[in-house]
């Protein structure tokens, strides 16, 4: 259990690490819906952009091989809420030029009255669904 | 420079997440069900982010520029407004139905489930539906 805390505030620390080099060296925000859509969207998207999303997958790689991080255990969801889930994801972060990272990470990091309030709704709107789903309709548990 | 900080950024952001349990979808519903066997850990990662976040960036922002380029690139927009409170609820929404925020999916994609890889193409379009009702 208390590994459990020790590896969600190390995670944490690396990610808060990760954000700090990025506004230091680029004057970047750290906001993965962001960095992902200005990679797939802008008609000639920056290098860096890409290299990040390259990494994102190769430091998780590195986490659970070089450095035997317990793989999580595959989701038993399904393939119909999978695609539903990636999709209302998509259309809310667009809509609120934000997610977790953006708003999360950075926007509080930069006592942004907009990023608080927009990591606010998504908390409780998270917290409601799950409550709604596991609770009231019985899916996923 | 720019291109290898992005890189070595997304390194350790990707580490990070691998290793605070955000990439665990059951752990993400888990912290998010308050009112069954929460599993409150997840609150540490946003909570050491942001306390490195909210320290740091007071010290680099007071730079003229950043290392690697001309200027910094923050958020324009201040005023607080529906489409803003709407879109970040409907994000909250997708979070709560599957468990993945856009980070930890695209991270997740190295697990190598076909689901996952589902939920990034319909976040894709998720997205470009959204840009498009929005232009």
């Amino acid at each position: 259990m208390s590994e459990t805390y020790l590896m969600a505030t190390a995670g944490g620390l690396l990610i808060g690490l990760s954000s700090v080099l990025l506004l230091l060296g680029n004057g970047r925000i750290a906001g993965i819906s962001n960095i992902l859509w200005g990679a797939v969207s802008v008609h000639r998207p920056l290098a860096w952009r890409w290299l990040f999303l390259a990494g994102l997958l190769a430091g998780g790689a590195l986490a659970h091989t070089v450095f035997a991080v317990p793989l999580p255990e595959a989701s038993r969801l399904g393939t119909p809420m999978a695609l539903l889930g990636g999709l209302v994801v998509g259309l809310g972060t667009r809509l609120g030029n934000g997610c977790t990272s953006g708003h999360g990470v950075c926007g509080l990091g930069l006592l942004s009255l907009r990023s608080l309030l927009a990591t606010l709704c998504f908390m409780a709107s998270g917290v409601i669904t799950v409550y709604v789903l596991r609770h009231i309709l019985g899916i996923g548990l | 420079m720019n291109a290898l900080l992005g890189l070595i950024g997304g390194l350790i952001f990707g580490f990070g997440l691998a290793l605070s349990g955000m990439t665990d979808t059951n752990k993400v519903l888990g912290f998010l069900d308050i009112t069954g066997a929460w599993q409150p850990a997840l609150i540490f990662v946003m909570g050491s982010a942001v306390a490195v976040t909210a320290v740091a960036f007071r010290f680099v922002l007071r730079r003229e520029q950043p290392l690697f380029d001309a200027d910094f690139h923050l958020p324009i927009k201040r005023a607080v407004d529906g489409r803003l409170l709407f879109g970040a609820a409907v994000f909250g929404i997708g979070w709560g139905i599957y468990g993945y925020c856009p980070g930890p999916a695209l991270t997740a994609l190295i697990y190598g489930q076909t689901d996952s890889f589902l939920f990034v193409a319909a976040m894709l379009a998720g997205m470009a539906i959204s840009s498009r009702l929005t232009r």
